[in-house]
């Protein structure tokens, strides 16, 4: 590899010098008939290059993509992200269309006129009300959607966890039997009570820390993000969930897991992209990789921003009590 | 003016000007530096992206005390991302797009002797030349240079104890900034006056070329945004020195509780994209005056729907300060402000499809005359369209969640306001080239820099989305640590070979201006048969602009190909020629357009 990245800077430079040697015999300066032809024909080649790379990406890149949301909420997601997409797709292959087919079609000539054509109110309120009205419906399923995710007020008995940012790790702490957190403030970090948990309120006992989330299927999950000293943000992309945690704030993001882990390895886009996946890994001599959800920081964080992940299990509800009957309460932990 | 024969030095013509030609040059110039040292940081990073465990010893020669055995440390590599974002949005396409043909095309093209105060233009390059300076000499802080990112959120850029950069680097890279939007200041109320003022007889507002109705708009963003940026700074200073808690609360880190209490760093991200997102289009809006008044030229077809285009200038003017929000759907603001800002953000859609249209329009049936600068132009209008329909996803709150942050971002921007500002910026080089120095830039060279360039842009930056879309976060040093990410390490490979090449393809631009400098063959008068002023000025630089009396506008700027019949396309062209100045008088019972 390095080789060929040395290759292609001497191919580089090698091609600069030698058109700039060409600087020296100047020929004309101003686009002629000829040129006019050449970069009009180099348009549709370049036309042709460009739908080329984006039928190719849209194609094959598939297979790279995030498989199918793994939260109830995530479906209509998916579905606005794909309706937004046809139409955009669309939009960009007509409009691509024009612009190079134009460049060619109209290129200079001579004897050739252009047309002194300066306005057109009826196409120009075309062009206004056609996006205008295209944009009231995306904007209306998309904030019909927004509320939806955002809006947890309502959610019926849900499983209540706090995620913990700090650099460069992520912890966790589940509300325990009373499903309430108790009260958490950098203050009260003290040796192992490394989430800052006020140990003196009541709903603190039976709270549960945990360095890995377990989740159940089906139950609407309500996550409380608090940050001990910088930006951070919880992104879990298999469930279409982000939420940024801020030092100073709690903020919150709820969904409901829709596939356990176990079910999501069977689902043919993971089966297909892990495949693609090992078969680069076996290349390399590594461990093949096994699918699992994951939660990682996307906010720049610092040196070791990259490497700042958590793991997440979907089990089904009996698994998922009996798991978490067997985490340790903090009150037992910490005396 | 004119009467006045200054005696000129060396220091008064070449370095302490008052003459808007030369500053516009002297912006240029730097603008140019600054963007080397932008695009080779991005080929920096880029190959740690692609081959993150391989050994370069160009990394080992540039990045001495940053890098282990020629790889590039992770602290390094933040600092990279940080300096070069911030160099080329601010430096580059701000204050070299902007500044350059501001200057050079305000005085010119309304019919002005020079800009209001030409002191205070001096004084505004001269800002940018420090604060430059001081960017580039943060370059070489032993800490290194800033490092949280070019939006630099505290605590991050608060805390030297969080990064290394958030030290002197940071420092030094506030007060960089300082200076730099004390300039972008001056130098837009200078544009501001200008226009207002100065325009000379018949040159009414709705005569104005669309470059200039662009960068008058722009410097009203400009003035109404920058200093917001400024006080986001100011207070981000006394936080970090003197124990201030503007933007921070409850933090505990290196094994101790800080004793800030009450702020959030929610604050800042909200002054910082009040400026952050009308900058988007003070770097944009320039290249779309400058590509509407090129396309229409080298056309030669008025340019579509002129009160529309001025139109939707105003509208993504407006509209541009009330998004900023769609920056921090998940930053833990109120979601109810988040459907806002929602709705706000897509309504910029509508102008913007405007002016794409318009643009197509004027292609249609036109007579093109394909020089560089008309393809840079067309490669604009290209990269504006690709670039500002991925725009549809990201400002929909809904989807905003799960691309936030990653390299669908990162695709998205650099199509829409980087790659399509810079083309602007090169359409405007090639194109007024020989009114800025009397000469021709090498117009074989300029199709070889475009088509390279083109083609890498959407090389890179097409794959990007995808990569992005299979939820791989911006700004990680590398990304072995995640198996699931392994498939993406072949794009990425692929990506940055483009970049790699697109970078050096600069090189014929860059060779090509300083040749034709000095060497390029002689320039007319009005090579492209323009109608605009500026054409009328003598080829030769003379103080004041018009060596004798100022013109008088009676046209619009975009009578090209009139016909004696608007009906009749056959029919001869009204005025002999297809392209009539705008000081030449209305012919009796011409229609003025």
């Amino acid at each position: 590899m390095l080789a060929l990245f040395y290759i292609f800077i001497a191919v580089a430079i090698g091609v600069s010098f030698w058109q700039i040697t060409r600087i020296m015999n100047f020929r004309g300066i101003i686009a002629t008939d000829d040129d006019n032809k050449k970069q009009g024909t180099y348009a549709i080649y370049f036309m042709v290059f460009l739908y080329a790379m984006m039928i190719y990406c849209l194609i094959f890149m598939n297979v790279i993509m995030l498989p199918e949301s793994a939260s109830f909420e995530g479906e209509h997601d998916d579905n606005l992200f794909n309706i937004t997409f046809w139409l955009i797709g669309i939009v960009q292959f007509f409009m691509q269309f024009l612009i190079f087919y134009f460049t060619f079609k109209y290129r200079g000539k001579k004897g050739q006129k252009a047309k002194f054509y300066s306005d057109s109110h009826k196409l120009e309120a075309i062009w206004t009300i056609t996006p205008a009205v295209v944009l009231v419906l995306l904007i209306g399923y998309g904030l019909w959607q927004w509320n939806n995710i955002m809006d947890l007020s309502n959610s019926e008995d849900p499983v209540v966890i706090e995620v913990y940012s700090q650099q460069f790790r992520w912890d966790a702490r589940y509300a325990g039997e009373d499903n309430t957190l108790g009260f958490g403030n950098v203050n009260f970090i003290k040796g192992i009570n490394t989430m800052g948990v006020d140990m003196s309120d009541k709903n603190s006992a039976d709270d549960k820390q945990v360095t890995e989330l377990y989740l159940p299927k089906g139950r609407k999950v309500h996550f409380k993000f608090r940050s001990q000293d910088v930006l951070h943000s919880a992104y879990m992309p298999h469930f279409r969930a982000q939420m940024n945690c801020v030092p100073g704030m709690v903020t919150e993001f709820g969904f409901t897991p829709k596939y356990t882990t176990d079910e999501m390895r069977q689902n043919p886009e993971v089966i297909e992209k892990t495949n693609g996946i090992n078969k680069i890994r076996k290349a390399k001599g590594e461990d093949p990789y096994v699918f699992d959800y994951l939660l990682l920081c996307n906010k720049i964080c610092g040196a070791s921003h990259y490497n700042m992940q958590m793991k997440i299990t979907v089990v089904e509800q009996d698994e998922y009590d009996k798991w978490i009957a067997e985490q340790p309460t903090l009150s037992s932990v910490i005396k | 003016m004119s009467e006045h024969h200054h005696k000129e030095t060396f220091v008064t013509k070449y370095l302490f000007s008052q003459d808007h030609k030369m500053i516009s040059k002297q912006f240029l110039v730097t603008g140019m530096f600054m963007g080397i040292i932008g695009v080779f940081m991005s080929m920096l990073f880029r190959m740690q992206i692609a081959w993150p465990e391989k050994s370069f010893s160009i990394i080992e020669a540039f990045l001495g005390p940053h890098q282990t055995d020629g790889v590039m440390n992770p602290d390094i590599y933040l600092a990279l991302v940080t300096i070069h974002g911030t160099i080329m949005v601010f430096f580059v396409l701000t204050a070299g797009l902007s500044g350059t043909f501001s200057n050079l095309l305000i005085p010119l093209q309304i019919g002005a002797r020079d800009m209001a105060s030409g002191f205070l233009n001096m004084v505004s390059y001269w800002l940018f030349f420090l604060s430059s300076i001081i960017m580039v000499i943060s370059l070489f802080v032993e800490a290194g240079p800033a490092s949280s990112g070019w939006t630099v959120y505290p605590p991050l850029s608060a805390l030297p104890q969080a990064i290394p950069g958030s030290g002197a680097g940071m420092t030094l890279w506030l007060v960089s900034m300082a200076i730099f939007i004390a300039s972008s200041l001056i130098g837009s109320l200078n544009y501001i006056v200008t226009v207002l003022n100065l325009r000379t007889k018949g040159m009414t507002m709705t005569r104005m070329p669309l470059t200039i109705w662009a960068f008058f708009i722009t410097a009203i963003i400009g003035v109404v945004s920058f200093p917001v940026l400024l006080s986001a700074a100011l207070l981000l200073v006394f936080d970090r020195s003197f124990g201030t808690s503007f933007y921070l609360s409850d933090i505990f880190i290196s094994g101790e509780v800080l004793h800030y209490q009450g702020g959030s760093p929610v604050l800042y991200e909200h002054l910082f994209w009040f400026l952050g997102h009308p900058e988007v289009y003070i770097v944009l809006l320039p290249a779309l005056g400058i590509t509407s008044e090129i396309i229409s030229t080298h056309s030669r077809k008025p340019i579509f729907g002129y009160r529309a285009m001025i139109g939707s200038i105003m509208a993504i003017a407006f509209l541009s300060t009330i998004v900023w929000g769609h920056h921090m759907f998940v930053s833990g603001m109120n979601p109810f402000l988040g459907s806002v800002f929602t709705f706000t953000t897509l309504l910029i859609a509508i102008p913007s499809a405007v002016k794409a249209f318009n643009y197509v329009t004027t292609l249609w049936k036109g007579n093109l005359q394909l020089n560089p600068a008309m393809l840079f132009s067309i490669g604009l209008v290209s990269t504006f369209v690709t670039g500002g329909l991925t725009g549809l996803v990201l400002g929909d709150s809904a989807l905003d969640i799960n691309i936030h942050d990653t390299y669908f971002v990162v695709a998205h921007f650099h199509l829409v306001m980087g790659v399509s500002a810079i083309f602007g910026m090169y359409a405007g080089v090639y194109h007024w080239f020989p009114k800025m120095y009397g000469r021709m830039m090498n117009k074989t060279l300029g199709y070889w820099h475009f088509w390279i360039t083109i083609i890498c842009a959407y090389g890179v930056f097409w794959p990007m989305h995808f990569i992005g879309l299979a939820g791989l976060p911006r700004r990680y040093y590398s990304n072995t640590n995640f198996p699931m990410f392994d498939d993406l390490l072949e794009i990425n490979v692929v990506i940055t070979i483009f970049a790699l090449v697109g970078g050096l393809a600069q090189i014929i631009f860059i060779a090509n201006f300083f040749i034709s400098m000095y060497r390029g063959q002689k320039a007319t008068q009005n090579p492209w048969n323009s109608n605009t002023l500026e054409w009328t000025t003598p080829v030769e630089h003379v103080h004041g602009n018009w060596p004798g009396k100022l013109p008088e506008v009676h046209r619009w700027a975009y009578d090209y190909s009139k016909r004696v019949d608007p009906k009749d396309d056959d029919s001869d062209y009204l005025h002999g020629q297809d392209f009539v100045l705008q000081t030449t008088p209305l012919l009796e019972g011409e229609d003025p357009s």
